[in-house]
């Protein structure tokens, strides 16, 4: 079997080779055998095995830049529902699949896991936004990304750093979330699409065994 | 959970790590790259590089290690010293900084923290706060900010200067006390905790660390999210675990399921 290509999509959200070489180690360090392609083309992005959309900063931003490649959009939709491959959003890329987003203003997001992006409010005034460092995870269900990392408070950390949260109007696309002040979704997944508010690429070990979880992914 | 986050601070001249003493007499403590690589499998919760060279020529040295150090480590990293425009903010986060710390600049131009937030957002704009302790013998505790690295006054009150830049979209104080920078005597803790309430934003408490109780009284006393510390760490003083271990025997919330890099796997 030929390596399978793994297309991080490159639209001028920030540096991506920190991200593409933690996918190169999680790959080599779990025998998955992938190509990973830091791309900003859609067609490679339409034909690839599995998608990655990263994102930092703001969320119109994003949008913005995501828009601003011709066809990019439809790339990936047509790769997430049309051919069904494993999708990973990750930080404002997981924020995107949501339909829109609050900050500063009210930005149209992708809809693929219905929700809104809002500010978040700890119910504990002394907790500081954004939420910035390493929170453990709350598995709210089984799921192959997953797969061997240990959750709950004695769990393993992921980095985290964002002001604002997903809130998904369908319980069932939460699969983790971490606690601060109240419940912030962490982990979200519906069919072949998952996305992560903390950064796997920055998570050190639970970052590496997840991105490889989703290498191996077979939804 | 969230966990308090332990931060090796690397200063950085001409490409070398260096650790002033009241950045005076710099000594020379190697590679960045190489020392990020050994904090990354110490498990060190982030890294801070502040360049302080003083030459604008320079800089692509600074891009330069930023870059290879955000290829080789899958950790946090915070890259601050002489970023003046937003320019210059986006090209350090271009070459893979995760957050950048400005200091002076915002000083001269708090409008700066407003236009660097608003186009990559507040979670990566880091203000730097460089003060001293002004007040005379019997007033109430204040500290003034100073820049260009201590040397130079402003007259701005610096827990005021905080609320402001704060409000202005930075995500993160960086608080250094310059009067404790360099002497190991422990935090200016009431600095640290004057700054801390009067934000909502997590505070980075900087400047004296000598030993692992100086790193919980920045938490418990300061009211610090992460505690910022150089030549304990650099000179082998005491280990990233150790202190995790100390502070977590003190009762604060740390990340204790170790170092990424091993031989092995990971899980």
């Amino acid at each position: 079997m030929s390596a399978e290509t793994v297309a991080i999509i490159d639209y001028g959200s920030g540096n991506l080779h920190s991200a593409a070489k933690a996918f190169e180690r999680a790959a080599r360090e779990s025998g998955c055998d992938a190509r990973i392609r830091l791309t900003s083309e859609p067609e490679v992005v339409a034909s690839a095995d599995r998608v990655v959309l990263p994102g930092v900063g703001a969320y119109a931003d994003c949008r913005r830049g995501l828009d601003a490649v011709p066809g990019m959009v439809e790339a990936m939709t047509h790769a997430a529902h049309g051919a069904g491959r494993p999708f990973l959003g990750i930080c404002v890329g997981m924020q995107l699949l949501a339909s829109r987003g609050l900050e500063y203003t009210t930005t149209p997001g992708l809809g693929w896991i219905p929700g809104d992006v809002g500010p978040i409010r700890p119910s504990d005034p002394a907790l500081k936004v954004p939420h910035m460092g390493w929170n453990t995870l709350r598995a709210e269900r089984d799921h192959a990304l997953l797969a061997g990392i240990p959750t709950g408070e004695d769990g393993s950390h992921a980095y985290f750093v964002h002001s604002y949260a997903l809130t998904a109007e369908r319980p069932d696309d939460v699969v983790a979330r971490a606690e601060y002040g109240g419940p912030v979704t962490a982990l979200v997944a519906r069919d072949n699409i998952a996305g992560t508010q903390f950064h796997p690429e920055k998570s050190q070990r639970l970052g590496l065994a997840l991105i490889a979880n989703f290498l191996n992914w077979r939804p | 959970m969230l966990k308090i986050r332990i931060i090796p601070c690397l200063d950085v001249k001409d490409g070398r790590v260096v650790k002033g003493v009241r950045f005076e007499g710099l000594r020379d403590a190697g590679d960045p790259v190489e020392a990020a690589k050994v904090y990354d499998a110490a498990g060190a919760d982030e890294l801070c590089f502040l360049d302080i060279t003083a030459s604008r020529e320079a800089r692509g040295t600074l891009l330069d290690i930023v870059s290879r150090t955000a290829e080789a480590c899958f950790m946090p990293l915070t890259v601050g010293g002489g970023v003046r425009t937003v320019e210059d903010v986006r090209a350090l986060l271009l070459a893979g900084a995760d957050k950048v710390a400005i200091n002076t600049a915002a000083v001269k131009d708090p409008d700066l923290v407003a236009r660097a937030a608003e186009k990559f957002g507040a979670q990566c704009i880091v203000v730097a706060i460089d003060a001293k302790r002004v007040a005379p013998p019997g007033a109430p505790a204040a500290w003034e900010i100073f820049t260009h690295g201590g040397r130079d006054p402003t007259g701005i009150d610096a827990v005021a200067f905080a609320r402001l830049v704060a409000g202005k979209g930075a995500g993160e104080l960086l608080v250094t006390s310059m009067d404790k920078d360099g002497t190991r005597s422990g935090y200016d803790l009431a600095l640290t905790r004057a700054i801390s309430d009067a934000v909502t934003v997590p505070v980075i408490a900087s400047g004296g660390v000598g030993g692992l109780d100086d790193l919980v009284a920045g938490v418990a006393e300061g009211g610090a999210s992460a505690v910022l510390a150089a030549s304990i760490f650099h000179f082998g003083q005491a280990s990233v675990a150790e202190a995790k271990a100390h502070m977590a025997a003190a009762g604060l919330a740390m990340r204790l399921d170790g170092p990424a890099s091993s031989a092995r796997a990971p899980l």
